[in-house]
């Protein structure tokens, strides 16, 4: 039947100043939620995202040249900050090219944001063209995520998702966007308050376990501080260097807990673990009273659980309860922020009488250093993450993918500062270092960012050289080039009878200087020592635009101290006689 | 679930309180799955506050292990509350529709048999009883096992449903 117009009602206009469209929703929220950053990658379905982005001035979008590199960037950018990073990728291929980023970022607790486009509501689950259930497919490596199906609900889902990621222990969160939710009208609310009744983490600690850990420590002939990620991501690196420093307790930190205490102080053990240091690994061993900030006990850090510090009462600060108790069982678990837990337990501490501990740990320093060998005509992996360090006076954000020379660079680099040091440690992402580095180029343009990468992980997102220069982020890129995939060789030598199987590319891999050339940008090859320096110097001279730097290494060298899989920390070994026999 | 060969002693039942989302849902199932955990029974159905649901596990492992799913059922975003009813004084109750054979030794046996159990009879064909039983688990195990030998043709059991009793003294009211 046909309603007479008159009758019919009238249609509220388009231009209503208070209605905008889902996608027009998105950018206004993400600016109230301070973003200021995006790393995405349009397609289909979030092209309304993009037409809104044409002209919007708030909001830097960077157009990078792979979703997964996307992740990445916004990862870096994250670490070097402390902000979430944000990224935008299309639905079905850009989706599940940003779970390799997802993951990395989940096992490090990172606070990422990723946003991805959706076939209409009215098609999902029809296997529309692009169509991926990536809420499905990204379950398991977020934090939390969400299928927006009512526009009106936009806006509180993202400022949830943005709570979450960052609130508690951080970490990824994603929000698929289906493309008739971009395109409906809705309100802009702009209510900045969010309340989650089943997300309420906890945040003070229990105050008798704290006074607890404050008298064992107190009391403690051999204690040790072991400071993991989390004293990093939850800013609590000027508490535990006050509070390490007044009790004179040694401190050794975990591959993503370096920079959280100076390794310049005399309290600083360096890292221990799989290729940590001698001392640390021993001090860990040997400890009686073990102070665990904001770590997890990883397999790579407790080698063989039986032969792990066997005789310390063990207390354990941490933001999740899930970490407590999972791998090692702790006496004094604490949950709580490191950063208010830390100070309440230095409240009630006093300087334990421990002497004879330095005197052993001293000796220990003095029989068993790290080495850096060196030599005039070629340049030693060791050699090269040293000059690096000198040469930007342990000031530099470094950046690494994985492998040799990822714990290289976590050994040899002097870290003093937070945040300064990028790495995937819980996923062991290779392809990570180059986007992540220019990530972290674009969130702090006034440091100086050095990506120390291999000449395999870098090879897996080398798209992004085009990235770095369209933006021109000053990113220096070192290859450590020893024309293999270095950790792989090095085990199957020990482990495998040196059949070292699809591990060496020898003269397979592309020059990389040309290919620098071939983006437009600077590159540079040094094969000794003098070479290195010399463009190492041009390289940081440079503060416009990125270089890459090709520094081919001695190839056979191996990567030590080392506790081989399936031994205790104290049984690490020193050489590759040593692990011969 | 599992092939695994559990101890009773081990049997812990949750109930989680979440809000009613199949995605939450699905997390929760995941954390088993992918964390390797042993579920033997769950269920899922709405509260009777709107947009809620209570979720119902009957799971197996050590202390260690229990206290581990416990707290990472709670890092679940939506999980507003977990309660382990292993050491409480709890209400639970499970439904069990069994086919049993008559062929072996006829009717009557058999309704004598749902009688003791307090079970009902709800279909009865040439050749089979259809059984109703409601009770703890240890009641749908053992009544299950007494029909064993005359032939279960099918059978379908729901799996635990509990809450806490109010009041955690002494009492004992089945
Ligand atoms: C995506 C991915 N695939 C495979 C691995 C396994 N893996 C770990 S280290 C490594 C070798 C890395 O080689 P390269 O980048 O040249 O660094 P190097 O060890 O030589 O310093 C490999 C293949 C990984 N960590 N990540
Ligand atoms: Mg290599």
């Amino acid at each position: 039947m046909d309603v007479p117009a008159t009758l019919k009602p009238v249609e509220k206009p388009t231009s209503d100043a208070q209605s905008h469209s889902g996608a027009e929703i998105l950018i206004k929220t993400l600016a109230d939620l301070g973003v200021d950053t995006i790393f995405g990658y349009p397609g289909g379905a979030v092209l309304p995202v993009y037409d809104a982005l044409f002209d919007n001035h708030d909001l830097k979008h960077v157009l990078v040249r792979h979703e997964q590199a996307g992740t990445h960037a916004a990862d870096g950018y994250s670490r070097a900050t402390g902000k979430p990073g944000v990224v935008l990728a299309t639905s079905g291929p850009g989706g599940t090219n940003t779970v390799t980023g997802i993951a990395t970022a989940m096992m490090d607790s990172i606070p990422l944001v990723v946003l991805t486009g959706q076939v209409p509501t009215s098609v999902i689950g029809n296997d529309a063209f692009q169509e991926a259930d990536i809420v499905g497919i990204t379950r398991p490596i977020t934090k939390q995520n969400y299928l927006v199906r009512d526009v009106n609900n936009l806006e509180s889902v993202l400022r949830e998702a943005f709570h979450i990621a960052t609130n508690g222990r951080p970490g990824p969160v994603l929000v698929d966007l289906p493309k008739d939710m971009l395109n409906t009208k809705a309100r802009f609310k702009g209510t900045k308050h969010v309340d989650i009744p089943s997300f309420k983490p906890t945040i003070h600690g229990h105050q008798p376990q704290i006074a607890k850990a404050a008298r064992m420590l107190s009391e403690a002939k051999k204690p040790l501080i072991y400071v993991g990620g989390g004293a990093i991501l939850g800013e609590a690196w000027k508490e535990v260097t006050e509070f390490a420093e007044r009790l004179n307790i040694p401190v050794t930190t975990t591959l993503m807990g370096l920079g959280a205490f100076p390794e310049s102080k005399p309290q600083s053990l360096g890292m221990l673990g799989m290729h940590g240091t001698w001392y640390a690994n021993m001090a860990m061993t040997e400890c009686d009273v073990l102070l665990a900030v904001g770590a997890r006990f990883d397999d790579r850090v407790t080698g063989r659980l039986n032969g792990f510090s066997q005789n310390s009462r063990k207390i354990h600060i941490d933001i999740d309860p899930s970490c407590i108790g999972k791998n090692v069982d702790v006496e004094v678990p604490i949950v709580g922020d490191v950063k208010r837990v830390i100070p309440a337990i230095d409240k009630l501490a006093n300087p334990p009488e421990i002497s004879e501990w330095w005197d052993t740990i001293h000796s220990w320093q003095k029989e068993h250093p790290l080495v850096v060998p060196e030599a005039d005509d070629q340049i030693y992996p060791q050699h090269m993450i040293k000059m690096i360090s000198e040469i930007t006076d342990g000031n530099a954000i470094v950046v690494t993918d994985v492998g040799q020379h990822q714990m290289w660079a976590a050994q040899h680099y002097q870290y003093n500062h937070p945040r300064s040091w990028i790495t995937s440690g819980g996923l062991g992402t290779m392809g990570f270092g180059f986007p992540a580095a220019i990530g972290a180029a674009m969130a702090c343009p006034d440091r100086d960012v050095v990506c120390i990468t291999g000449d395999g992980g870098f090879q897996m997102l080398t798209c992004e050289l085009a990235t770095a220069v369209e933006y021109k982020v000053p990113v220096k890129i070192a290859i450590m080039n020893n024309a293999c995939l270095g950790m792989v060789r090095q085990w199957q030598q020990l482990f495998f009878d040196n059949r070292t199987s699809y591990s060496v590319f020898g003269s397979n891999n592309p020059d990389f200087v040309k290919m620098a050339d071939a983006y437009g940008m600077i590159g540079m090859r040094a094969t000794n020592p003098k070479e290195m320096k010399e463009v190492l110097q041009k390289a940081m001279a440079i503060k416009d635009a990125p270089v890459l730097m090709d520094f081919s290494v001695v190839k056979e060298e191996n990567c030590y101290p080392m506790v081989p899989s399936g031994a205790a920390l104290f049984e690490m070994v020193e050489s590759d006689e040593e692990c011969k026999r | 679930m599992s092939t695994t060969v559990m101890t009773k002693d081990y049997r812990h039942t949750l109930s989680v309180l979440v809000k009613h989302n199949l995605n939450t849902f699905s997390r929760i199932i995941g954390i088993f799955s992918g964390k390797g955990f042993e579920l033997e029974s769950v269920t899922f159905a709405s509260e009777a506050e709107p947009g809620m649901a209570r979720i119902t596990i009957t799971t197996y492992g050590d202390e260690k292990t229990v206290e581990q799913i416990n707290k990472h059922l709670h890092n679940v975003v939506d999980v507003l509350k977990v309660t382990d009813l292993t050491h409480k004084k709890c209400i639970e109750r499970e439904l069990a529709i069994i086919k049993v054979s008559t062929a072996k030794v006829g009717r009557p046996e058999i309704m004598l048999i749902a009688q003791a159990f307090k079970a009902k009879v709800i279909d009865i064909t040439t050749d089979k009883l259809a059984l109703e039983v409601t009770g703890n688990t240890d009641k749908v195990d053992a009544m299950i096992e007494v029909l064993k030998p005359y032939g279960i043709a099918e059978m379908s059991r729901s799996g635990s449903v509990a809450l806490k009793r109010e009041f955690q003294g002494a009492v004992n009211i089945n």
